[in-house]
């Protein structure tokens, strides 16, 4: 499959500030890749630099292997984009604003059709200002499609938006990749990406510390699977004693890292020969959310080093 | 250029306009309000007292001074004194919007002494006839007074008057309002507009959604000078006819006032542009847009003629784009000179296409 984006060696620096630093992806063709980070981890950045809003430091970008900054004006054509908080002109409609960008590019969109795909079609002719934030949203999304874009990049689009307004974005993004178009999201909800992406990049003080698909990320970075066991904590120091396993004591809550499937037997035997009262047990995985927050914790406090992502 | 973009920008720009009640209110309701209200400051209908332009050519010597002390107390002409001596002095008059002045020739006070016959000048002009009609008994009543007093009955008069004219036409305060407020909206219009509009654009992100269409930076600053050109037509149209019915103004509307309404804004837009493209943020832009604003609007002979201006104010005039654009208006609406209009015209335009290149050029939709 060929690459629709493809990032080598970027950096980005500021004075005073490395924004990102050396980091190397890339998204293929016809997939959905989520870039995720806490703020100000360079997510932004680095999809301003795609878009050829922004000149990188150094390093070497193609997207639809086109240099944004240098060939922006032809890769826009190609391309569509609704930045972070999405602003139009405030007297001007969504159907208004989907004939201007028609205009602009040249293209003949129909109004309706697009608005009707982002389930805007009942405020196609309301101003932009008294839309509400996710009518806006879906009309910036509306309009980056008016010139039939091969990639598209939204960044943070479900932001500060209700779970219904959500929920009709994810399927608009679901609809594009059906289409074979590509998209580069950019999101602060885990759960976004683990639904919507194909393949997932973590980000973080500029380095990639992670990628991969969401399945991977989570069998590399997380931890095992778990036995929760609620009883007292004089159960997990008979499970040490007993079972040889690493138990731990949790409030109420016994917890107990799995390295097989074998294990979870050999614990319940201990369990049941211990004696020791017990209410119920469930066993559990670390999602993307768990990964994300322990990969970002351990790099703020410097015990993980960053790692090149392909 | 591309007609499809510049046409599908235009067409926001007209439809963000007419939706915006403030901004309409400004353009069409304002310059009516202007001329109203200038009008009825400088008196489009005549000041209770006759307004004469006065130049002493005897050096203030004591029998000018006492004949011009005499004719105030007449309380019929209000007596402003001038210094045309390097041109003509009914063309001065008229071109300063003067319908009536008085000349004291050299050797006033010798001849007066002497019993030598002396005239002073009256000038005033035949279609203005109650201005005329004043100055003529107000003099004239003085030059009585003072043979009356050097009189030996034999003697004839020592002092009589030479009536002249007043250049061709009669201007009024209004005449001069109506190109200089013209020039007024010509200013402040684009001005305060587009210094904001470059600086919140720009916050906003608008920019930042346009630079990711094919649309280009002159196309849309094009776009935006169309409409104002547009807008300067229609208030122009609406200051001169209110001027016309209101003052009774005499100004002459032609062909040849459309290129200053078209490139009057065109330079306006473009530097209004290039200050909001400076400024970082929308409150500075404001204030770099006034700085700009304010000594234009009061300098470049907006409410005043810059002929009448203090002698080391007028250079500073001269700097000033708008003094062109002014000036230029001025030559066709009231003087007929084409060759000074057309100077006016070209030192207009190529102002104008250096701001619009520099703006072009200044103006980022993307950062660094």
């Amino acid at each position: 499959m060929s690459q629709a984006i493809e990032v080598h060696g970027l950096v980005k620096e500021y004075p005073g500030l490395t924004a990102v630093a050396h980091i190397d992806f890339t998204v293929a063709q016809g997939s959905v890749f989520a870039f995720l980070g806490p703020n100000g981890a360079g997510k932004t950045t680095t999809t301003e630099i795609l878009e050829g809003l922004r000149r990188s430091t150094s390093g070497d970008v193609r997207v639809l292997g086109l240099d944004p900054w240098t060939q922006g004006y032809e890769l826009h054509r190609k391309i569509g984009v609704i930045p972070q908080d999405f602003r139009f002109f405030e007297k001007i409609t969504p159907r208004e604003g989907i004939e201007y960008y028609g205009a602009l590019f040249g293209t003949h969109p129909d109004p309706s059709d697009l608005l009707r795909r982002v389930a805007l079609e009942d405020k196609a002719d309301s101003r932009y200002d008294t839309l509400s934030g996710g009518q806006k949203q879906k009309m910036g999304l509306a309009l980056s499609l008016t010139n039939d874009p091969e990639v598209c990049f939204l960044d943070e689009p479900t932001t500060g938006l209700d779970p219904h307004a959500r929920r009709a974005i994810w399927e608009v993004i679901r609809t594009l990749r059906a289409e074979g178009r590509t998209v580069f999201l950019t999101t602060h909800y885990l759960e976004e990406a683990e639904l919507l992406a194909d393949r997932v990049a973590i980000i973080n003080h500029g380095r990639i510390i992670a990628a991969g698909t969401p399945s991977e990320i989570i069998r590399t970075h997380g931890r095992p699977e778990r036995l929760l066991i609620e009883a007292p904590a004089a159960l997990a120091d008979y499970l040490r004693a007993n079972a040889g396993v690493s138990a731990e004591a949790h409030d109420s809550r016994v917890e107990v890292p799995l390295g097989s499937k074998g294990d979870a037997l050999r614990v319940l035997n201990a369990v049941a020969t211990s004696g020791i009262p017990w209410e119920g047990f469930t066993t559990a995985n670390d999602t993307l959310e768990d990964v994300f927050v322990r990969l970002v914790g351990q790099m703020d406090n410097g015990t993980l080093k960053s790692e090149g992502a392909h | 250029m591309n007609g499809r973009r510049l046409a599908g920008d235009f067409k926001i720009v007209v439809r963000s306009y007419l939706r915006n009640p403030v901004a309409l209110f400004f353009s069409l309701i304002f310059p009516i309000i202007l001329i109203a209200l200038f009008g009825a400051i400088l008196g489009g209908n005549g000041s209770p007292s006759t307004a004469l332009a006065v130049e002493n050519l005897d050096h203030n010597s004591p029998a000018s001074q006492a004949f011009l002390a005499a004719l105030n107390n007449t309380t019929l002409v209000q007596i402003t004194m001038v210094n045309y001596s390097t041109q003509d002095f009914g063309t001065a008059l008229g071109n300063n919007g003067y319908t009536t002045g008085l000349v004291i020739p050299e050797g006033f006070q010798s001849n007066y002494t002497n019993r030598t016959p002396v005239n002073v000048l009256l000038y005033t002009n035949p279609e203005d006839a109650s201005d005329a009609g004043i100055a003529e008994s107000a003099v004239g009543g003085v030059v009585t007074a003072f043979n009356l007093h050097s009189a030996c009955s034999t003697c004839s008069p020592v002092l009589g008057i030479s009536l002249r004219n007043v250049g061709s036409q009669i201007y009024k305060e209004i005449d001069y309002l109506i190109p200089g407020l013209i020039g007024f909206t010509i200013l402040t219009s684009p001005m305060f507009s587009m210094v904001d509009v470059a600086a919140s654009y720009r916050k906003d992100g608008i920019f930042r959604e346009l630079s990711l269409t094919p649309l280009t930076k002159a196309e849309w600053l094009t776009s935006r000078i169309l409409w104002y050109v547009l807008l300067t037509f229609i208030s122009a149209g609406i200051m001169i006819g209110a001027g016309v019915a209101l003052f009774n103004a005499h100004v002459q509307v032609n062909a040849g006032l459309l290129p200053f309404l078209f490139a009057g804004p065109f330079l306006f837009v473009s530097l209004g542009m290039l200050a909001g493209t400076v400024a970082k943020t929308p409150e500075s832009a404001a204030l770099i847009g006034n700085i700009i604003t304010f000594p234009m609007m009061f300098l470049s002979g907006t409410f005043f003629a810059v002929s009448l201006f203090p002698a080391w104010l007028q250079p500073i005039a001269h700097v000033l784009p708008l003094y062109y654009v002014i000036d230029g208006m001025n030559q066709v609406m009231l003087f007929s000179n084409t060759t000074r209009a057309l100077t006016d015209l070209a030192i207009v335009m190529a102002i104008a296409l250096v701001f619009f290149a520099l703006a072009v050029r200044f103006f980022t939709w993307r950062d660094e």
